[in-house]
């Protein structure tokens, strides 16, 4: 049976680096999306999640399982994501919507040459990829705050509860963030819900 | 419940994550206002739009990069260990702690005795009896500093001499 992620920070607190490389191994992925997703830039994700896991291991001998370990992970990755976006947010802005986004691996991975492989029709390939693009851009428009809370919501399936305290809110405030961030995303992205419904 | 009241349970009616009393009273809602019930269904449209996003894998190099960090990661240590390294640090320090203790044990102003006893320096405590030197007459005598000291007044003498001049 697995051992828990509470199960295996406390193994790791005890001195166990094998248990370290279990949690990595599970939030590795999930990290690394939410990071790119927040921050946009594929290097700078990977380097907030390491960061991230760096923080887990230092804090280590302090950690007192208070709280689910996933709302501590993604409360310190939150964090990290919020001041790095603020920090780069003026950079953020000078970034026609419409430049490609070289530094993004996910648009860049299926830019490549293995299109004619995956796509004989390129022209409904540039088409989902145009479609992907609105989406992202839509996501990327949100106030930072609702676009962490959509992420951690849509792409995270953390209940509520643990969304709220990864960003210090009401459960309650947290609902209107949904609701709002959504109202955003029904406006930005009006002609693919007017296709879809 | 109004269309502001909506704000709240939209979307954990969207995730179905609402309890069935809740669910009842939002639907009832739902029945009659045609804006929240097209909200709901584009709500779920955005939904599933975000669904369509792919995940991306981190790089290969990205887990030998965390274990680097990790190992650079300085050791922590409680005090005690930092002697470990070094056998005469701990035995150097093992000797301070030991000569603070011994010297704090003893008592007050104090001079070490013949034997290795402490003697008390108030000269009424001084026994004669362990001063046989001064008992030795011939020592005393011939001992020749004493001999630079002027001669002692002979009381006896200059009584009687006071005494035949009276008389």
């Amino acid at each position: 049976m697995a051992r828990s992620d509470v199960q295996l920070m406390l193994d790791v607190k005890a001195g166990d680096e094998q248990s370290f490389a279990l949690l990595l191994q599970r939030y590795r992925t999930p990290l690394v999306n939410f990071l790119y997703r927040m921050v946009r830039n594929r290097e700078q994700a990977e380097d907030l999640a390491q960061e991230v896991f760096i923080r887990v291991y230092r804090a280590r001998e302090e950690y007192v399982p208070s709280a689910k370990f996933t709302t501590w992970l993604f409360r310190i990755a939150t964090n990290l994501a919020l001041n790095s976006v603020r920090d780069t947010r003026h950079q953020r802005m000078e970034i026609s919507l419409d430049a490609p986004v070289t530094a993004d691996a996910e648009d860049g991975d299926e830019r490549t040459l293995d299109v004619a492989d995956k796509h004989p029709d390129i022209e409904q390939h540039l088409v989902e990829e145009a479609r992907k693009d609105m989406i992202r851009h839509a996501i990327d428009k949100l106030p930072e705050k609702q676009r962490a809370a959509v992420l951690l919501h849509k792409y995270q399936e953390l209940d509520y509860t643990e969304i709220a305290k990864i960003l210090a809110c009401s459960e309650s405030a947290l609902k209107s963030l949904l609701f709002r961030a959504y109202e955003t995303l029904r406006v930005e992205l009006a002609p693919l819900v007017a296709r879809s419904k | 419940m109004s269309c502001s009241g909506m704000e709240k349970w939209m979307m954990p009616y969207v995730d179905g994550r609402l309890k069935e009393s809740e669910q009842r009273e939002v639907e009832g809602h739902l029945a009659s206002c045609a804006t929240c019930r097209l909200r709901v269904n584009e709500f779920r449209a955005v939904s599933g739009l975000l669904d369509e996003l792919p995940q991306i894998e981190p790089s290969a190099a990205f887990d030998a990069r965390v274990r680097a960090r990790v190992a650079a990661e300085p050791v922590k240590q409680s005090w005690w260990a930092a002697f470990a390294p070094s056998p005469r640090a701990a035995l150097a320090a093992s000797m301070l702690l030991l000569a603070a203790i011994w010297i704090e044990s003893r008592p007050g102003p104090a001079n070490t005795g013949e034997h290795g006893q402490n003697v008390a320096v108030n000269p009424a405590n001084i026994d004669p009896n362990d001063l046989p030197l001064l008992e030795n007459y011939d020592i005393l005598a011939n001992f020749e500093p004493l001999t630079e000291l002027p001669q002692p007044v002979q009381a006896d003498e200059s009584d009687e001499a006071d005494s035949n001049q009276s008389m």
